[in-house]
């Protein structure tokens, strides 16, 4: 079916089948930056804003977001990397597979909670898998980020 | 793979219920985070986007919550984050992530009656109506004690009641699945103490809820307490725990949600 | 020093932290076929008949390939250096499946639902045999495993097929038995570790294609480029010299894509088709058909004196390799190779054991190489040890442990020649605050809080056999590339190596192009395995960064009509010692591309190391015990480090602390469940809990530097030895807190409630 949607603040008439969830959709459509780490909606490495939310796009089916505005990390590449810059100083990105869905739910963290507790930050952040940092360094990151104190 | 041959968004209810009986293979769609996993075949899909059953409301004594909210609606609605301590929200807070809590739902998550699930069991503490586009309104707890019938979920009701609730649950790792969770309520003098992940799903552990109510529970005596819930209730073994285990903490949950309770005067 | 030793970020940093397209799934032709596996639903079987007809048919459906249609030459995945000592015993499909999610057919269509539904359409009719699923009934068992007669070692493992042990190992010193009667304290223990996941967040994938010389190429996720064209070479019976294999970045490996787990399938359906394939295993196949680490029994007997000088180290083992024999021999012998020379006050050592074939999911190379599960045996058993003496953990290692200059039983000919694990363990219990904290505090609401610790040591490359090569060429333009075939797997290897290269030119980072890794172009490499790259790669790199600069300085002289020893380069200017002639590096390389007579400059270097030093950690975890429900928070985990010098401190920081994570998640999370059936249960992150930011607490990180003499720059490896402390000092603050010993890991939460409501009994 035919959908219009507008993604990073263009409108786009998009061809998706019923099933097809919108990860793939992203993929086809070039947006290398999101990415399936799991099959159990489980992981974070596909979260890109829906309407602003944080959310798994391997678990959306596509037809869904009909009328909505979607955003990739290609479409906040300003902010993001500008976090990424932090990021890269501690060295937390390392492998880089997760740190585009990571990025997205840091960027929007920063819209929706302005000066967040450590302790909201990580509750925000958890469903965020990452097998490589242990965590830490992104956590620095993202307290110099949005000048928490440590 | 999933597959999905059709795919309708009804603009009524009633529209929607009649396709769905159409066919045995056709399905509504709740917030579909569980759908990628299986290899099911769908006949018709039904979306309900457009019938507006998004919203948390305040009708009247009560709390409305439109099946197609989403847990993490849930866990930042101010309104819940006040009502019965917050019981609810604190209940989803803890399923896996953010981006999770944004796709699923509370109609397909109550609808679908799961074991694991951690919103069931702080609901069925509320009083809690859920209503079904032909069954109608009924409570919560006859809801899942009947077999399912084919039917939408349209709307969760719950009572507005000046209540303190708590809810606990033990978990293996901090986004897992719970291996027992336990909500306690209490309501003037009535008390009401619900179990889930026993691994079957949430139950009302009537007779220390009864027990509660006669009596009056302290930091001293609520061991008493709690061991009537592990009497009469029934635990199974699966790979997050054995039934011991799970009894075990049973009490454990249940004596500490007590505690919480009794402390938010 | 000017750039090594500075905490810079990775070259490749933005780009990959901001989803550009640069792995391999990115890089894959859009038209190319998808290729998916039909994977084996029984433990064990025999394939009577298999019937691909239907799927062929089916329109889309390019190829559908079998046991029929592969070469018949075995050979092994494991990535090593030829000759490998795991066992060629495999087949790119068989007749014979051998565990839940063997690979039983190939199937390649024009997109994902069409080759799905091919795979539905493929008839095999299975001969059910009896699976041999507990391992330690393997040795014995009615089932053979690998009965087939052409099982191949390239040299003796101990393999004795017919048992089911694919090989038996044996490393002595001293009279065990002798000595242990001696001691005045003899301590046991048995401990189960079990087969982790590494869960990588890129799953297994791979892409391949003919190119315009009809040679075939493969873009792939892998730590071992030209292990893996040989490896192709072998299965698909065709020349190396027809294959090259590029690595683009890769989302994190932990020694699992030092296993070739998904290449040789669409390499077969290229050759097959002639046309571009793409593989892209899901979670379910990462989990259910590539590798883990090695499940091990260990029973560990050390014996002590009064003063609690360890006297005798006893470890027998018991490995399990799964269906096939990836690193068998070599995981196993690491267990007691990177454990026994801890402690050198000893008078007899000894590890022995089996490593078994079952019908499981194989296992394969896994950051900390039996080391991990070794450290966790001993350590564990050295703080048991310490409980009966009477004797604080940490004191009984500082009196016990291989100091530098000093030798051990197993390596006596061989001196340590760096470590700082004293400094270490005296850093690490200030951080973490141990004399205030030892053994434990009542918290109050049945809370528990209590510290452990271990320590461990790893290796750097290994010794006398793995050896790597790098080229260092001055540009045109006054700019370096460096070519190497190590593969940066997110630790920021390019980037460390880079910095080494720079260090050496006494140039900026910015002016060294780094090329890695592409077998068609970059100097032999064995890979990022082993904690190799920044050691022996590092050297390698030095030593050509070197040679570049004799030649950059001999070739300054010619044009400054002098003599090389006359001439000195500071990185940007050469000039005469007196100063009266000079010439830019830029305009020397201007030069030597311009006319006769001239040629490019070059430098290499080949590097093997006859030594494989050990990089040391003294690790501290302080955890919080709920005594009513036996879960577990880890407050702190302090990590001492001893690498050597510290190339990036930042890079290096990141390696501990995700090395530290992977290890709680061993330690606390991560349950691998089979069913009755030998189906893996756990094969989602949703059955599979690697640890979420919420299950970590606090990570801190220090080194105390020591110089490795052999080393680039006295640096030492990092990788592997992070993962190593958690397990046993976790488990051993648990026992501090509730007086239950766990012996079997994860240590869950219904473990330790079951131990404390038994010690109350």
């Amino acid at each position: 079916m035919q959908i219009d949607v507008t993604i990073n603040n263009k409108q786009i008439s998009l061809t998706v089948d019923f099933n097809e969830f919108l990860a793939d959709s992203l993929r086809k459509h070039g947006f290398s930056s999101v990415r399936k780490g799991c099959d159990t909606s489980c992981c974070g490495l596909c979260s890109v804003w829906i309407d602003g939310k944080p959310t798994l796009s391997c678990s959306v089916l596509a037809f869904r977001v009909a009328g909505k505005n979607i955003t990739t990390i290609e479409g906040v590449e300003t902010e993001a990397e500008a976090f990424a810059q932090i990021l890269a100083a501690e060295g937390a990105e390392q492998c880089g597979f997760c740190s585009p869905g990571f990025i997205m739910t840091v960027l929007a963290l920063k819209n929706e909670i302005p000066n967040p507790t450590e302790e909201q930050i990580i509750h925000y952040l958890t469903g965020n898998l990452c097998r490589c940092t242990g965590y830490m360094g992104q956590l620095r990151a993202v307290k110099t980020y949005l000048g928490v104190n440590t | 793979m999933l597959i999905i041959n059709d795919l309708v968004q009804p603009d009524t209810i009633e529209e929607a219920y009649r396709i769905l009986i159409a066919r045995k293979t056709n399905s509504v769609l709740g917030g579909c985070a569980f759908l990628r996993m299986g290899s099911r075949n769908i006949g018709t899909a039904i979306d309900l986007a457009k019938l507006g059953l998004n919203t948390i409301k305040e009708v009247d004594d009560y709390i409305q919550i439109g099946a197609m909210t989403t847990f993490r609606d849930i866990e930042c609605s101010p309104l819940l984050q006040q009502f019965a301590d917050g019981v609810l929200s604190k209940a989803v807070s803890h399923v896996i992530g953010i981006q999770f809590r944004n796709v699923v739902t509370i109609g397909a998550s109550v609808y679908s009656k799961y074991g694991f699930s951690d919103l069931l069991t702080a609901l069925l503490v509320l009083e809690t109506d859920v209503e079904l586009f032909k069954g109608g309104r009924i409570s919560l707890a006859e809801f899942l004690d009947k077999p399912n019938e084919r039917d939408i979920l349209m709307n969760i009701w719950i009572k507005k009641v000046d209540c303190r609730a708590a809810y606990q649950s033990m978990r293996m790792s901090a986004s897992d699945y719970p291996v027992l969770n336990v909500a306690v309520a209490k309501t003037g003098t009535d008390w009401l103490v619900t179990v889930g992940a026993r691994p079957r799903k949430a139950i009302i552990a009537r007779h220390i809820s009864t027990a509660l109510s006669q009596k009056n529970v302290n930091s001293e005596n609520v061991d008493f307490f709690a061991n009537i819930a592990c009497e009469e209730l029934v635990f199974g073994t699966n790979a997050r725990g054995t039934a011991q285990y799970r009894q075990a903490m049973c009490k454990v949950l249940i004596k500490r949600a007590i505690k919480e309770v009794l402390l938010c005067k | 020093m000017k750039i090594v030793g500075k905490g810079i970020a990775k070259i490749d940093a933005i780009n990959i932290a901001t989803g550009k397209p640069v792995y391999t799934e990115d890089l894959a032709f859009k038209n190319a076929l998808v290729v998916k596996i039909l994977h084996s639903p029984h433990a064990f079987a025999k394939i009577k008949s298999i019937d691909t007809s239907k799927a062929e048919k089916l329109k889309g459906v390019e190829c559908v390939l079998t046991y029929k249609d592969v070469p018949n030459v075995r050979f092994t995945l494991a990535g090593q250096s030829y000759p490998e000592p795991s066992p060629y015993d495999r087949l790119i499909l068989e007749n014979i499946v051998r565990y839940v999610g063997d690979e039983v057919a190939i199937v390649a269509a024009v997109d994902e639902k069409t080759a799905v539904k091919a795979m539905k359409l493929i008839k095999v009719d299975y001969e059910l045999l009896e699976p041999v699923l507990d391992f330690e009934q393997a040795i014995g068992h009615s089932s053979v495993v690998h009965p087939e007669a052409d099982v191949y070692c390239n040299f003796d493992i101990g393999m004795n097929k017919d048992q089911n042990i694919v090989s038996s190992y044996k490393l002595e010193a001293g009279d065990v038995e002798a000595e242990l009667s001696q001691c005045d304290v003899v301590v046991e223990g048995t401990y189960y570790t079990q087969a982790q996941a590494h869960a990588m967040m890129e799953t297994y994938r791979a892409f391949s294609y003919m190119d315009h010389a009809g040679r075939l190429v493969l873009i792939s996720s892998t730590q071992i480029p030209f292990h893996v064209r040989r490896k192709l070479a072998r299965s698909l019976n065709m020349p190396a010299s027809k294959i090259r294999v590029i690595k683009p970045r890769i989302g994190g490996g932990f020694g699992g894509k030092q296993t070739v787990a998904v290449e040789p399938f669409v390499a077969a359906v290229t050759l097959k088709t002639g046309k571009p394939a793409l593989l892209v295993y899901d979670r379910k196949e990462t989990f259910c058909s590539t590798t883990s680490r090695h499940a091990m029994r260990l029973k560990v007997r050390l014996g002590a004196d009064r003063d609690g000088f360890i006297r005798v180290v006893d470890i027998q083992g018991l490995s399990d390799t799964g269906a096939y024999g990836e690193h068998a021999s070599t995981v196993f012998s690491v267990v007691g190779d990177k454990t026994l020379p801890l402690y050198n006050k000893t008078k007899a050592v000894r590890f022995m054991g089996d490593v078994v074939y079952t019908n499981k999911l194989p296992a394969g190379a896994f950051r900390g190489y039996g080391a991990t599960q070794g450290t966790f045996a001993l350590e564990s058993t050295v703080n048991q040890l310490a409980g009966k003496l009477n004797m604080d953990p940490t004191e009984i290692r500082l009196k016990n442990l291989i100091q530098q200059g000093e030798s051990c039983l197993t390596y006596k000919n061989k001196v340590l020649g760096s470590s700082t694990l004293d400094r270490c363990i005296a850093k690490g219990k200030e951080l973490i605050g141990w004399d205030d904290k030892y053994p434990r505090r009542e918290m109050g609401n049945n809370k528990v809080r209590a510290v452990g610790m271990a320590v461990t040591m790893q290796g750097s490359g290994i010794a006398g056999i793995d050896t790597a090569s790098a080229e260092v060429r001055l540009n045109d333009d006054g700019n370096y590339t460096l070519l190497v075939g190590s593969t940066d797997m997110g630790t920021g290897s390019d980037t460390i190596l880079a910095q080494m290269a720079a260090e050496i030119l006494e140039t900026e980072l910015e002016n060294i192009i780094v090329y890695a890794a592409d077998t068609d172009v970059s100097p032999y490499d064995p890979g990022s395995y082993a904690s190799s790259t920044t050691y022996v790669t590092g050297m390698a790199v030095v030593k050509a960064a070197e040679d570049l600069k004799r030649q950059i300085i001999e070739q300054g002289a010619r044009f400054l009509e002098t003599a090389p020893v006359d001439v000195e380069f500071d990185g940007l200017m050469l000039q005469t010692s007196d100063g009266s002639r000079s010439m830019s590096l830029e305009k020397l390389a201007e030069l030597l591309v311009l006319g006769m007579g001239n040629k490019q400059l070059v430098g290499n270097a080949t590097y093997g190391s006859p030594v494989s030093p050990p990089p040391f950690i003294a690790g501290f975890a302080e955890v919080e015990v709920d005594k009513e429900t036996g879960k577990v928070e880890l407050i702190d985990f302090v990590a001492v480090v001893d690498c050597g010098t510290v190339i990036n401190p930042n890079l290096a920081r990141i390696q501990v602390e995700g090395g530290i994570v992977q290890g709680i998640g061993m330690a606390l999370y991560e349950e691998v469940r089979y069913d009755e059936r030998g189906t893996l249960q756990t094969n989602s992150f949703m059955q599979y809990k690697i640890p979420s930011r919420k299950d970590v607490g606090s990570i801190r990180v220090a080194f105390e530097e020591s110089y490795e003499p052999t080393g680039p720059f006295g640096a030492k490896s990092v990788g592997e030895v992070v993962v190593n402390t958690p397990p046993p000092a976790i488990v051993n603050a648990i026992y501090q807190a509730t007086g239950v010993s766990i012996e079997s890991l994860p240590a869950t939460p219904e473990k330790i409630y079951m131990g404390i409501r038994n010690n109350n009994h």
